[in-house]
């Protein structure tokens, strides 16, 4: 019984085993001199893992009298979790070293919070739910404050923690409302006391205060007052962590728990999640425009893209959880090749973060504004590029499940956020004469940016296969 | 053989067009013109040899999609190889031609080249023009049709650096639009109604149409007589039949020989062609020939008169080719088709050779085209003078009257007219061709006449150095000459001889056969509603003299299965009808009630001679006027001031369309562009892109002040909203 439960979770097992043994042995050899070593290695590990989960056979387990499920939709998550994770580690790498930054617990500390991402995804139980969610929270408020001597950095680590903790025990209310309404953790359980017809008031309560508490780790309006300012503090390979893979997680859970535990009540949570979604999309779409630091922007782009994630939640169909999947699978994408490029802006060795300083980067730096263009231009949206197909099955979800008008909301959210990423390309192509930025060799940076946008081109043809994985995937979560 | 006729035009405008590079303009120009001449020869070889079985000839799939089967193959009958020999033939000379009227081009200047690209676009022209006459569906034909529009609009803005080539050359792609919309128009409405794009179905389901009506508009329609008229409507623009045929004389902004190929022996008749090929559902629709009779005699009456006053050498050609044009109408609206075909084919010699000669001229002439600076060139242009001569007899219809002798346009003209005496019972139609004749004789003899006779007008250099055209330019002259004369002797009989002998040429079953045959379709036939209408018929008689109660229910019962077929499902009724009836054999087909022909031979003399009157009138007074005393005409245009001035403005066609259709859509264009587009789309966008949205963003920037507690404030407020909604509206149920 236990050896077969053990070896449902052994993925999770093996990461966290690693990242203990390799604090213990930092810890007592070269500390912070092991750290570059130790990141490549941990981004080794994750990704092996990953392929390891993706390879895997198929089918639908459960371990521990169901508080931990294996399917094929959490192992979807936990590939694009692993491999996101991987690959922000190895493009932070560099920048971290050159700053002084890099300390042995970072990478370590990236693994735990995967660790707790994967159980995220996997959680069949209240209790599990909650502990890889402070896992990962946890892990990411000391990462956020990373840079321990900037003010910025220290802030935005104490924003995070204090807001989560309010989160969080929002969400530890409601779910003692759904226990207790319920008479169980387990999502199964919840599933039948919620799916008979007449729902509590209690319960749906309960589902409001974990409703909430998963809205602000997506960071859905109006619980993402601290995403842009930790995007910010945070030092940027942070960034680029917080915007990919806990947003898959978050939203993993959400589906999850939505699906799982308050599967019969669809009509119910529907309004919340379109409400949500909605919100999200204008207030990421119209707030982006102020903004002139490029990392507070793709903290307000993170939160438009998250609303439309949501919108394949809230159609609350098969068809939505598939649209949701591949939409935040292409915004991994997508973020993994923007970071990289704000990673290689600098200016005489100093990171710059104003998008002024792009102004005529096209003439330095044809081929790295060209991919950024790309990039860009699928964030943004626009036909041909994956990001518009992306965007095309969110639409069609929420269409499909009579929220036409969610639908049309949508499409003109994208309208309104397509004019700071244009922005962008204008300076790039179009700007006045400025100072200009270094021009920087980063190969590894130029690989993953050139990788990322080439994958924006050539997704078009099938989207390499995501589709059908997806929808096997969501066909797992929905019944 | 066919396939290369139809193919080497294409092949050499390929070459010509896309590979002149290689070969040189020369090469272009050979390779063009020596494949146009292995066409006409071809043609010819199919035209002499031809059977009477009507051949199709698959060349390859095109759409097919559901019930649509739009197979591209060739439909061989006599129609068809008539118009092959007029338009290789044609096409062949003025390719000729063109080497030396193209040689020197003052549009052009040095290194410039054009002469391929001329080459390609005319090979192109003919090409389109066969798939058009070869087609064996009229989606095919649509190809053909919209091919020549193509190349016409090409050809008419050649000089494309004159601003008025260009307006010329959309002007006649903005008409021919118009028209276009009708021809289509007509067949979505024969694809609706028989399910089928395909001649022979259609001509099948001929008879059924004339008994189904069909909703179009704001009414019911005869449906037969609404898809003739919208097919004709097509030919109205292609062969400029007024109100459609403004873009014709300004079509003569083309390079000469163009308007020889295009605008007066070809692409013009294609509307003629159009109607004798769908003679079989002609013949059904009473109401839409009347309508063609008419109007082709308007025409041919309006165009006379404006090109009694024209000066532009070309215009007034322009002007005669549509007023013949108009003849030919004349002749198939009075369902006399082999006559319109006769006309058509005998109109491309004279034609073709007067627009070239009148090139040769104005080749001679340094490029001058106002006949008021012509004069005396007859001894300077002495076989360009012959030739224009030999035109001019055959367009003015010179003749021994009574007999059969005579140039090609004295037999053609003479049997259109009598055709319009016997179908319209000497009504308008017939007056207004005579008086039409009168006006041709008129002014190609003032053309000839102000250009080789009297004194040199003009600039005096221009005449010192005109000099007579290459003999590359004289040869087509001569060919087409031979034509003139002879072509209307030649197949007088073909056309318009005896019934036996014309319904041989055209392929059709003998007079009483052909009754018999159609008497048989009656009585076995298939199509649904003419079965119940028949029925419905005899239980009539039957009723007569029979029980009347009896012939009550059975009329009743008549009735009600005439109805269901007929009315209530026309479609399914014609689709029966379609796949079980039989075309009528033949090319042309003309119903056995119609005696126009048989009584347009048996004439009164007054009438046979009427035309040779008006002809001889209309010669006496231009030469009156232009010889004996030339001050005359300007007298004339003194004292009749405003109808001179009606005629010169071409009837005001050009300002009225001008201020009922131009200046309207003008208006209309600029209404939703200024006010439209620019203050209400952009506006709306404008205000909120650069007031709503920067609102919300100040906003959502002042909310985010930084401090904690704003932030948890915000998340307390947000959870208290959805959890009071979620009371609301969730908590009810």
């Amino acid at each position: 019984m236990i050896s077969s439960d053990l070896n449902i979770i052994l993925p999770e097992i093996v990461l966290s085993l690693y990242a203990m043994t390799a604090l213990l042995v930092a810890v007592y050899t070269g500390k912070d001199k092991t750290a570059p070593m130790l990141t490549t290695l941990t981004a080794a590990v994750m990704a092996l893992i990953g392929i390891w989960i993706g390879v895997s056979g198929g089918g639908t387990e459960t371990a521990f009298g169901g508080m931990f499920i294996d399917d094929g939709f959490s192992r979807f998550a936990k590939v694009v979790i692993l491999l996101s994770a991987a690959a922000v580690l190895i493009m932070g790498q560099d920048y971290m070293n050159r700053r002084g930054l890099l300390r042995f617990e970072y990478p370590l500390l990236i693994a735990l919070s995967a660790v707790g991402m994967m159980v995220m995804v996997s959680a069949g139980d209240l209790m599990a739910l909650y502990m890889g969610l402070e896992l990962q929270s946890l892990s990411l408020y000391v990462v956020a404050s990373l840079r321990r001597d900037s003010v910025k950095s220290t802030e935005a680590g104490l924003k995070y923690f204090v807001l989560g903790a309010l989160s969080s025990g929002m969400l530890l209310f409601g779910s003692s409302l759904v226990y207790g309404f319920a008479g169980t953790t387990l999502f199964s359980g919840i599933i039948q006391a919620a799916g008979e017809g007449h729902v509590s008031l209690g319960l749906l309560f309960g589902l409001v205060f974990v409703t909430v508490g998963l809205a602000f780790k997506v960071s859905a309006v109006p619980f993402h007052m601290w995403t842009p300012d930790v995007y910010e503090g945070s030092p940027t390979p942070v960034t680029a962590f917080f915007a990919t893979a806990p947003k898959v997680a978050a939203l993993g859970l959400f589906a999850r728990v939505l699906h799982d535990a308050f599967g019969g009540v669809v009509g119910d949570w529907q309004q919340i999640l379109a409400a949500l979604s909605l919100l999200s999309m204008f207030l990421g779409a119209v707030a982006a425009i102020g903004q002139t630091n490029i990392k507070r922007l793709m903290a307000y782009s993170s939160i438009a893209h998250m609303g439309f994630a949501l919108m394949g939640l809230a159609a609350g169909t098969a068809f939505g959880v598939q649209a949701m999947l591949i939409y935040v699978t292409i915004y991994v994408v997508m973020n993994v090749g923007t970071f990289a490029f704000i990673l290689m802006m600098e200016k005489d060795g100093q990171p710059v973060t104003d998008i002024r300083a792009l102004n005529l980067y096209s003439k330095a730096e044809p081929g790295k504004a060209l991919a950024m263009l790309i990039l860009l231009f699928s964030l943004a949206g626009v036909p041909p590029l994956v990001g518009f197909f992306g965007k095309l099955y969110v639409l069609r979800a929420a269409y499909e499940s009579g929220l036409a008008w969610l639908a049309i909301a949508g499409v003109i959210a994208s309208v309104i956020g397509a004019f700071y990423y244009l922005r962008i390309v204008y300076y790039m192509y179009f700007g006045e004469e400025g100072e200009g930025l270094d021009s920087v060799k980063r190969p590894v940076l130029s690989v993953l940016l050139a990788l990322s946008a080439a994958i924006m081109l050539v997704g078009v043809v099938n989207l390499f296969g995501i589709e059908s994985i997806a929808q096997a995937a969501a066909a797992t979560l929905v019944n | 053989m066919e396939k290369i006729i139809l193919f080497a035009p294409l092949v050499g405008s390929l070459i010509a067009g896309f590979g002149w590079r290689l070969i040189g303009e020369k090469g272009a120009q050979y390779v063009t013109t020596g494949l146009l001449f292995v066409a006409c020869f071809l043609s010819w070889i199919v035209f002499l040899t031809l059977g009477d079985e009507t051949q199709h000839i698959h060349i390859m799939n095109f759409i097919q999609s559901g019930s649509l089967d739009t197979a591209w193959s060739i439909r061989l009958d006599r129609l068809t190889a008539i118009m092959l020999i007029v338009v290789t033939t044609v096409s062949a000379l003025v390719h000729l031609y063109s080497f030396g009227y193209m040689a020197h081009d003052e549009n052009w200047g040095e290194g410039e080249n054009y002469k391929a690209r001329f080459f390609a676009y005319l090979s192109f022209f003919t090409f389109a023009m066969l798939a058009l006459v070869t087609a064996d569906n009229l989606v095919q034909m649509f190809f053909g049709w919209e091919g020549v529009g193509v190349a016409s609009y090409l050809l008419i803005g050649f000089y494309y650096k004159k601003p008025s080539a260009n307006a010329a050359a959309i002007k006649a792609f903005v008409v021919n639009r118009v028209g276009d919309f009708g021809f289509a128009l007509g067949i979505f409405g024969l694809f609706y109604l028989t399910d089928s794009i395909m001649m022979d179905d259609i001509f099948a389901a001929a008879p059924a149409l004339a008994e189904t009506q069909l909703h179009f508009l704001w009414t019911e329609w005869n449906a037969a007589n609404l898809l003739a008229f919208l097919l004709f409507i097509g030919a109205m623009g292609k062969s400029a039949q007024l109100f459609l045929h403004t873009w014709l004389p300004d079509a003569m902004e083309g390079p000469t020989p163009v308007s020889a190929l295009i605008h007066a022996a070809t692409m013009v008749t294609a509307g003629v062609f159009l109607v004798c090929r769908m003679s079989p559902l002609m013949e059904y629709a009473a109401e839409a020939t009347a309508f063609i009779t008419f109007l082709g005699a308007a025409t041919a009456f309006v165009a006379a008169t404006i090109g009694l006053v024209q000066n532009d050498i070309k215009r007034v050609i322009a002007y005669s080719t549509m007023s013949q044009l108009g003849y030919m109408f004349v002749a198939a609206g009075v369902g006399v088709y082999s006559v319109a075909m006769f006309h058509l084919f005998t109109h491309a010699f004279f034609k073709a050779m007067l627009f070239l000669g009148a090139g040769s001229v104005i080749h001679g002439m340094h490029h001058e085209q106002d006949m008021r600076n012509y004069g005396g060139l007859r001894k300077k242009l002495p076989y360009t003078f012959w030739a224009m001569m030999i035109g001019t007899l055959a367009i003015t219809g010179v003749g021994i009257p009574l007999t059969h002798i005579g140039f090609a346009g004295f037999l053609s003209k003479d049997a259109v007219i009598e055709s319009a005496w016997a179908g319209t019972q000497g009504g308008f139609a017939f007056w207004a061709l005579v008086v039409a004749a009168l006006f041709t004789s008129f002014y190609s003899w003032r053309l000839m006449f102000l250009t080789f006779y009297g004194e040199a007008r003009g600039d005096k250099h221009t005449h010192e150095h005109a000099h007579e055209s290459p003999t590359v330019m004289l040869v087509p002259l001569g060919v087409l000459a031979l034509g003139s004369i002879f072509a209307g002797m030649i197949w007088y009989g073909s056309f318009f001889g005896d019934h036996n002998q014309v319904n041989k040429f055209f392929g059709i079953p003998a007079h009483h056969e052909a009754a018999e045959g159609h008497g048989d379709d009656h009585a076995t036939d298939t199509h649904a509603s003419d079965t119940m209408a028949k029925d419905d018929h005899a239980s009539d008689d039957h009723g007569a003299d029979a029980d009347d109660h009896a012939a009550m229910a059975d009329e009743h019962h008549g009735d009600e299965n005439a109805h269901d077929a007929a009315h209530d499902d026309p479609g399914h009724a014609v689709v029966a009808a379609a796949h079980h009836g039989e075309a009528p054999k033949g090319a042309i087909y003309m119903s056995p009630d119609n005696h126009v022909m048989d009584d347009a031979h048996h004439a009164p003399t007054w009438v046979k001679v009427s035309p040779f009157i008006a002809m001889i009138i209309g010669f006496a007074v231009a030469f009156w006027f232009y010889i004996v005393n030339p001050a005359m005409p300007r007298k004339l245009a003194e004292v009749q001031r405003p109808l001179y001035l009606f005629l010169l403005n071409k009837w005001y066609f050009d300002e009225i369309y001008d201020a009922v259709f131009v200046r309207p859509a003008f208006a209309i264009g600029r209404f939703f562009w200024k006010r439209g587009d620019g203050n209400v789309i952009d506006g709306f966008l404008n205000g909120v892109a650069m007031g709503v949205v920067p609102f919300f963003t100040r906003l959502a920037g002042r909310a985010q002040t930084g401090y904690i507690f704003t932030y948890a404030f915000a998340m307390v407020i947000g959870l208290v909203v959805l959890i009071t909604w979620m009371t609301l509206s969730g908590g009810a149920h």
